[in-house]
């Protein structure tokens, strides 16, 4: 076993209204940053855990984000490649 | 009739709701830890409002996980009523129990107010006391409270009649203006596939006293009992 850091990032799922991403965009545009088209608000989040390899370890962080991390209905997520921690 | 309701760390409406069912509806109610694996014989499951767990994630994700939730969610698959306001919405989505999910408001800002909501079915276990089109007068409190659903869920809800409360203006209208957090087509409250969960972000619970503003969350309670004592 060794241990790895795998980031995962969450954001909404493509589609659905997110006011925060909105909000965060009209006050970009506000500051000058005019060729802003769209920003989202979403998570970042570092597990480290033990697996026997850096797949094993890609895989477990998959089957937490279906079961835990992200919400299947209203959030799309993607895994960084596991790194040793 | 015995009720159960949950107390997750961070719950703050469970006490609203244990004197809403001894003092008002007069039936028999007990506090169910988190932690316990025993409904204590419970007929009524109520997952009350509040903060559990802090919404840390998610509001309702780490709940959803608490021990007790294995026990409700076997109640409730056996038939048995299950009652989720506001953050036991959100937890009864993230559970599985229903449909769909609860999203930050479209505003962005917490919504603490009286609404009105459009009874959609009143052959239901929660609403049989009330009249089809009758207007409720409940209050919100959230932040995360509009409801999203798949398309095909949608209309799947409102074929079968599963959309019980939805957000109206005074006359019964349904429009934006009504719509207190952006939730789509201004959906209040559905039931489960089975029709024994509820599942609604305003709160009946503090609607059952005149002194309170509002007692038409009085008959969603006596709703139950009519029908589960049948």
């Amino acid at each position: 076993m060794a241990k790895f850091r795998i980031a995962v990032h969450i954001t909404p799922r493509k589609g659905l209204l997110d006011p925060q991403g909105n909000a965060v965009r009209d006050a970009l545009r506000t500051l000058g940053f005019n060729a802003v088209k769209d920003v989202h608000v979403g998570r970042y989040i570092l597990v480290e855990t033990d697996a026997y390899d850096a797949l094993t370890a890609e895989d477990a962080v998959t089957d937490m984000c279906a079961k835990l991390l992200a919400n299947p209905v209203t959030e799309d997520f993607e895994i960084e490649s596991a790194v040793p921690a | 009739m015995k009720f159960g309701i949950v107390t997750f760390p961070g719950s703050n409406c469970d006490y609203d709701a244990f004197q809403a069912v001894t003092d008002i509806l007069g039936e028999e109610a007990t506090y169910l830890w988190h932690k316990d694996h025993d409904l204590q014989g419970s007929d009524v499951i109520i997952l009350p409002g509040g903060f559990s767990y802090g919404d840390y994630l998610r509001a309702g994700a780490i709940a959803r996980f608490s021990p007790i939730m294995r026990e409700v969610a076997a109640h409730a698959k056996t038939g048995g009523p299950v009652v989720g306001i506001c953050n036991g919405f959100q937890i009864a989505c993230e559970a599985g129990l229903l449909p769909g999910a609860l999203m930050r408001n479209s505003h962005l800002q917490f919504v603490s107010a009286e609404v009105r909501v459009r009874v959609e079915n009143s052959d239901t276990m929660f609403t049989n006391l009330y009249d089809r089109g009758e207007i409720l007068r409940m209050p919100v409190a959230h932040g995360d409270g509009r409801y999203v659903a798949p398309a095909d869920v949608l209309e799947e809800l409102e074929a079968e009649g599963r959309v019980v409360f939805r957000y109206a203006d005074a006359g019964g209208n349904i429009n934006a203006d009504a719509n207190p957090n952006g939730s789509e087509r201004n959906i209040a409250g559905i039931i489960s596939e089975g029709g024994n969960v509820l599942g609604m972000m305003p709160h009946p619970e503090r609607a059952c006293s005149p002194l309170l503003g509002s007692n038409d969350g009085v008959r969603l309670l006596e709703s139950i009992l009519a029908r589960v004592a049948a």
